[in-house]
């Protein structure tokens, strides 16, 4: 038999990204014993990848900047589908959490008064994003790492154990959320609703041994599920660990049909093809043309964006040195209005030679200043594709980012259904509505990792002596289930399931969807259930990628049922879901949530509910035309503006 | 360029043993060598152990030794050798393999937890930072690292010098102290312990480093030179001297 290592912590943290660890922190520094598992080595975590920065209103560049113009650009991003507790919080709190990183070592580019430097991006009203080049995820990444080594330091200098209170787990893969005594068996099966969380079940990459850390809270912060799909900018970690966790443990998730494709990345070589062009590109002045050297964007400005964005070039262009008198110009309108314009002009035979469009900075900067600006993005040109973005333009495309939906929390402590079972970052679900802004995800991770681990120690606080214990039914059950690949001979290549149902989702639920093509994507996934669950691998459990990927592909196959099904369900086009049959958007179905369970591993079940309505005094920070735009008049009809449009609420 | 078949060589084994094993596998054009061992482990060996995240230079996962020369696996393009050359692919050598390519990395984050924190300026809250962007430009350089662990690999401090590991924290964490010291906030004294405990005194800059870093960062140059100036200025500056002497004795006492 199979042995199994055990661990008892107060916490555990899975994932080790910009959510993850500031939950970590938070929750030693509030004095839980805290164990974060990541499923590579420290510091890699895919939050690295992030470029363009971290959206907050500080005002350091334009003092018209606060938290009610972030809130309401961040809703309208979204669509107004988004949970507008969370983007209030979001907004109120991002600037304390950038200011914070300061002062663990953070070094973010400057203004001439020596303040944070914000820079432009899509969708936010005025320069609010703090960065460092274009390489502001790794500057975050890098500051909670040693943020948390100092922790370390200190425990190491009041015990002699670096990992007295917190200790990294690296290169370990969770497979299930344990909980206590509920008779549901953990192998397959579901986990009953009521029952609290437990502890984790997971194994260690390096060497395969399993491991159980006993542990009455858990925060899930694995990111995203980009490689369900084809073309993703997203790395081989993003398999939809924490959703796929989530939903066996009891505990739903909303809004999976909404899915950011990225308007720009990498179209050739074939082998980056979807790796990210940061969209500081545009925000800095990059045009996007297409092969009639049009400056297309212009076409696609859409009637809800009508009075903010320039109708000629000139004025975009003026925008540029005088933003109080000009409207934006186009290219940065949110992501899922250019992606779209990108998809339909390759569509119609306007494409770039290697099947996307030129996004251009050269005519706007000297090379001195792109070299400086956007210095990972000339190196990734050079080495990878041998452009010189300084002489010439790139050609890019829509690629699979970011996925807005997640799992169901409580906006104020991240708590999800299951008690003891909370969430933050990618993986949780309501932030961003429809369509997330570029730069509110590294602030998203601050805030809610913050709240995620403060909700972790408030319910331990409230458990008092009634801890729960892990039943030792599920342990066995998800060892079982974990040496499944193993067991099964002859079964087949898992990297050959994966690449198929990479396809089949690219092709299917992809950017631009239908419903026929969606009910063939379902019938297809309900082949991929068996077949996931009858792969098999070679060799043994030392450091074995192959075994690794087989047991991701339960994930990744659960997360593609909940898009597929939400994306057949959901009847128009909004934000991260477009529908060549509902290519309109539609106000009745702007405040209906898709809510997603699972029924086993290969099976899910959606219900709809009801959006909670807007706070009176949020509702009063826009103009009733502009609501007009997203809202029934049902729902407005009884909303007649009379408070004044303050603070108010509980935060 | 249409597809070929290469003819790889990759190291093959565990801790105990191990040994090349030869390949022919396809490439396509615009291929890097992290996506022939990725097609290896499609097609080929299902198990071949190999770290690697962001296939795009960012992260720092998929170091490796290619035909002897320290890379990143992700960012080494097929175009830059001939469709003849055998390409062989090792693992890391200063670090312990575990298994094929993968090595075991831990002595990078023993010695990165032995450089104490940026100590903060006392009295300056949250928000009121205030730097000049040319003065954090200096340790934004160093910040670019992605901790791919190349320059340690590389250094000949420990690279055939085991005995050496426990008192040099290796070139990406004396950078780190440089950084830190030159951080215009920050409150620490950094140069005693870079000499005296993390063995700043083995480093003979002879920029291997410099030369196998994937952000070009220049680590001899202005990371280690400048760290070892200053070092020397506080040791024989004559003021320096007589003002640490007379501050000891009042500690002393």
């Amino acid at each position: 038999m199979t042995s199994v290592e055990r661990h008892t912590y107060d916490v555990v943290v899975v994932g080790a990204g910009g959510a993850g660890l500031r939950a970590a922190i938070e929750a030693r520094e509030r004095g839980l014993r805290t164990a974060v598992i990541c499923k590579s080595l420290f510091g890699k975590a895919h939050t690295v990848m992030a470029e363009g920065g971290i959206a907050a209103s500080m005002g350091n560049v334009n003092s018209g900047d606060n938290w009610q113009v972030h809130f309401r650009d961040t809703m309208r991003g979204g669509k107004f589908l988004n949970h507008w507790r969370m983007a209030e919080l979001h907004a109120k709190e991002a600037p304390d959490r950038v200011w914070e990183l300061e002062t663990w070592g953070a070094l973010f580019d400057r203004t001439p008064d020596g303040r944070i430097s914000q820079r432009n991006f899509g969708g936010h009203e005025y320069p609010r994003l703090a960065h460092v080049g274009d390489r502001t995820g790794l500057e975050l990444i890098r500051t909670l790492q040693q943020k948390i080594v100092s922790l370390q330091q200190e425990d190491f200098a009041e015990t002699g154990d670096y990992e007295a209170r917190l200790k990294v787990f690296q290169e370990c893969t969770v497979t299930r959320v344990l909980k206590e005594g509920d008779g549901a068996g953990a192998g397959g099966s579901v986990s009953a609703g009521g029952a609290r969380v437990a502890g984790v079940f997971g194994y260690v990459r390096e060497s395969g041994r399993l491991f159980v850390i006993d542990a009455p809270a858990v925060v899930l912060a694995t990111g995203g599920i980009g490689k369900s799909f084809k073309v993703t900018s997203n790395s081989w970690e993003y398999t939809g660990d924490g959703h796929a966790l989530a939903l066996l443990a009891g505990a739903p998730l909303i809004n999976m049909e909404f899915i950011q494709f990225h308007p720009t990345g990498m179209v050739w070589p074939p082998s980056v093809k979807g790796i990210l062009v940061t969209e500081s590109v545009r925000g800095d002045g990059g045009v996007l043309r297409n092969s009639e050297g049009k400056r297309f964007m212009f076409d696609y400005v859409p009637d809800v964006f009508k009075d903010q964005y320039a109708t000629t070039e000139e004025e975009g262009d003026r925008w540029y040195t005088d933003a109080d008198n000009n409207r934006r110009p186009p290219e940065l309108l949110p992501r899922d209005e250019v992606a779209r314009a990108i998809n339909s002009e390759v569509k119609a035979g306007r494409g770039s030679p290697q099947g996307g469009v030129f996004l251009d900075v050269s005519t706007r900067m000297s090379p001195e200043e792109i070299i400086k600006r956007l210095p990972s993005m000339h190196h990734q040109f050079k080495e990878l594709a041998d452009v010189d973005i300084t002489k010439e333009p790139m050609q890019v495309g829509p690629t699979c980012h970011y996925v807005m939906g997640g799992i169901e929390v409580d906006p104020d402590t991240a708590a999800s259904k299951v008690p003891g079972l909370f969430a933050a970052g990618e993986c949780s679900g309501g932030m961003h509505g429809s369509n997330r802004l570029g730069g509110n995800s590294l602030s998203d991770l601050l805030v809610f990792g913050l709240r995620a681990g403060l909700g972790a120690v408030e319910y331990l606080n409230g458990l008092g002596a009634s801890v729960p214990t892990v039943a030792e039914a599920d342990v066995t059950a998800a060892r079982d289930r974990a040496m499944l690949p193993f067991r099964n001979e002859g079964g087949e290549n898992p990297y050959t399931v994966h690449l198929e149902l990479q396809q089949t989702m690219n092709d299917l639920v992809g950017i631009i969807r239908k419903g026929d093509e969606m009910e063939l994507a379902l019938k297809k996934l309900e082949d991929f259930a068996t077949r996931t669950k009858q792969v098999a691998v070679e060799g043994h459990r030392e450091f074995n990628p192959g075994w690794h990927l087989a047991l991701d592909l339960r994930n990744m196959l659960l997360v593609s049922l909940c898009v597929a099904k939400a994306a057949l369900e959901r009847t128009e086009s909004r934000g991260g879901h477009t529908r060549d049959d509902y290519p309109v958007m539609d106000s009745d179905w702007r405040h209906v949530l898709l809510v997603l369970s699972a029924e086993g591993e290969g099976s899910v079940r959606l219900e709809r509910q009801e959006q909670l309505a807007m706070r009176p005094d949020l509702l009063d920070l826009f103009d009733m035309d502009e609501l007009k735009k997203y809202y029934t008049g049902e729902e407005l009809g009884g909303h007649r503006s009379g408070a004044g449009a303050g603070e108010g609420g509980t935060a | 360029m249409s597809s070929y078949s290469a003819h790889f060589r990759v190291w093959r084994g565990d801790s105990e043993k191990g040994d090349l094993v030869d390949y022919q596998v396809e490439v396509n054009e615009g291929e890097v060598v992290l996506d022939i061992i990725h097609r290896l482990q499609q097609t080929q060996a299902g198990d071949l152990a190999v770290r690697w995240n962001c296939k795009a230079g960012k992260c720092g996962s998929c170091s490796a030794e290619i035909n002897g020369r320290p890379r990143l696996m992700c960012m080494t393009r097929m175009s830059t050798f001939e469709e003849a050359d055998v390409i062989t692919v090792t693992p890391l050598r200063t670090f312990p393999v575990i298994r094929d390519l993968v090595t075991d990395v831990e002595f990078n984050y023993q010695k990165a937890r032995e450089i104490p924190a940026f100590a903060p300026p006392a009295g300056v809250a949250p928000g009121e930072y205030r730097m000049q962007q040319v003065d954090v430009e200096r340790s934004q350089e160093f910040r670019k690292c992605i901790e791919c662990y190349l320059c340690q690999n590389t250094c000949h401090v420990v690279r055939d010098h085991e005995e050496n590991k426990t008192a040099f924290a290796g070139p990406r964490y004396l950078m780190r102290i440089a950084e830190l010291d030159m951080h215009p906030l920050d409150a620490a004294d950094r140069k005693e312990a870079a000499q005296e405990e993390h063995g700043l005194g083995f480093c003979n800059i002879t920029k291997c480093c410099t030369e196998v870093c994937p952000e070009h960062i220049k680590i001899t140059d202005n990371a280690l030179i400048p760290l070892k100036e200053r070092v020397v200025d506080r040791k024989y500056d004559p003021v320096v001297w007589l003002g640490s002497k007379i501050f000891r004795r009042k500690t002393d006492a």
